[in-house]
């Protein structure tokens, strides 16, 4: 264990780390998910892993949404970019995800023009301003990011604009932990919830993973000290045999979610059948998509898509690192074909995706790793 | 897009209540605030804004601790604050 001194509260994340291990069971191995990509980032930045005991493993979860937009998405998108007089806007992050035939920044150079926006309020500004132009506002994110996608929504038909569409990619978290509860890969001992996300779906969509799998869950924030204190927690739970969801981020989670944000959700979108994740393979009921009241903003039914199903290259184990089962560096491609500036898989592109936050920040941790497994 | 960044409610709009006009870091930007519902906040007050949308009310202790926080993430808040700086919301 690293000593904690550069901590701005030194003191306390000392106790807790002396509380963390005091709470181990010797012998005892203990993996927890952090379901957030924010959380991941953390992590890394902070080499929070060297302060927690040898047995404690933090394994990454698949909650970095533009790490599981899946290639056909992009090639999809790409398609609307390229039709007469649209103008397809997107976040920043999503700029250098790649598709089949490259990302956003390959198609401008070849001749589109995908605009980069902060916020799909811009990008309805944009439709105004551009009555010509039919303008796209691909939608990616979490429940934290969809309110934002239907509140636009909710504006652009009050306004009775007719040139504004959303191309809507918007995923839910609960399945996809579902998933990985499920899958026989990976044994978990709990998981850090995402912080974020629970403001608006709140704490309760968790319960079952405490009561029907019998692993705690704990709500976190993303400072080093939220961490270190729901590990804490979490170890606490099951030193104690309980399995519940405790919220450690109070000062922002309320315990019912933000009703308003559902309620707009709820109002424009419906879940869908099933979507594919990028490693994860298809989900059911994991995504969202307009409802048919709003058929005519839906980029979906105005354009006619390929969404053609496509292959991850053979050397992304992009899949295998969104379920925790490989660290980052395990991959064959890490920091060698794949780096943030050629991002062979998405986890290397956003900021919160396990690769790339590994790449910036993990080099003391996976030298000690290497040194661990040298013969 | 992931951050969500603490902003100071510096005015809300008469004609428009669902904006609300907030420094971030010294950027003077509109977001808006429609996601609060009935928790609307007042100008002093300081939000938590996520692709130009207050997502909830924090207390002036938690959004300084979180912006310490983030100038301390490096890279991830400098392109989010040049995104926002982009953002043209009304
Ligand atoms: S190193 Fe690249 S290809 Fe390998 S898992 Fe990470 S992002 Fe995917």
């Amino acid at each position: 264990m690293r000593f904690v001194d550069e901590y701005r509260d030194a003191d306390k994340a000392r106790a807790l780390s002396a509380q963390i291990a005091a709470l181990c069971e010797p012998g005892r191995q203990y993996k927890f998910m952090e379901v957030c990509g924010g959380h991941t980032h953390t992590i890394y930045k902070h080499g929070l892993e060297d302060y927690l005991p040898e047995n404690i493993t933090l394994v990454h979860g698949p909650g970095c949404p533009v790490c599981v937009i899946p290639m056909g998405r992009i090639d999809d998108a790409i398609h609307i970019a390229r039709q007469p007089d649209v103008l397809m806007t997107s976040f920043g992050d999503m700029m250098r995800v790649p598709g089949s035939g490259g990302s956003f920044f390959d198609s401008n150079a070849e001749g589109t023009n995908i605009r980069m926006v902060y916020s799909p309020l811009d990008s309805l500004k944009l439709a105004r301003q551009n009555p010509d132009r039919h303008v796209v506002f691909m939608g990616i994110g979490f429940e934290t990011t969809a309110p934002s996608t239907a509140m636009t929504l909710l504006r652009a038909e009050q306004e009775g604009l007719e040139n504004f569409s959303v191309f809507c990619n918007h995923v839910t978290i609960i399945p996809a932990i579902k998933a990985i509860l499920d899958s026989p890969d990976l044994r978990l001992d709990g998981f850090l919830g995402p912080g974020h996300v629970s403001t608006v779906i709140g704490c309760r969509p968790y319960e079952f993973i405490a009561r029907d799998y019998g692993k705690p869950l704990v709500v976190s924030g993303f400072e080093p000290l939220d961490i270190l204190e729901s590990v804490y927690r979490l170890l606490r739970q099951l030193a104690e045999g309980r399995s519940e969801v405790e919220n450690q981020y109070t000062r922002v989670v309320p315990w019912q979610g933000n009703r308003t944000a559902l309620d707009v959700i709820g109002r424009t979108m419906r879940l869908r059948p099933y979507f594919e994740w990028r490693g994860l393979g298809f989900i059911s009921h994991s995504a969202l998509r307009l409802r048919d009241e709003y058929a005519r903003f839906d980029a979906e039914r105005i354009f006619e898509l390929p969404g053609l199903r496509v292959a991850d290259p053979k050397s992304c184990q992009c899949g295998e690192v969104l379920k925790g089962v490989l660290k980052p560096w395990e991959c064959k491609v890490f920091g060698t074909a794949c780096t943030p500036e050629t991002p062979i898989g998405t986890c290397m592109v956003s900021p919160e995706g396990a690769c790339a936050a590994y790449y910036n920040f993990g080099r003391f941790n996976r030298e000690r790793v290497k040194e661990a497994s040298a013969p | 897009m992931c951050l969500a960044i603490p902003g100071e409610v510096v005015e809300i709009l008469d004609d428009r209540p669902d904006l609300a006009t907030v420094d971030v870091s010294g950027v003077r930007r509109r977001i808006n605030i429609g996601l609060l519902g009935d928790d609307r906040p007042e100008p002093g007050e300081w939000v938590l804004i996520h692709v130009g949308f207050a997502m909830s009310t924090i207390d002036e202790q938690e959004a300084r601790a979180t912006l310490e926080f983030l100038e301390n993430i490096g890279q991830s808040y400098a392109d989010e604050i040049a995104a926002l700086t982009e953002s043209r919301i009304d």
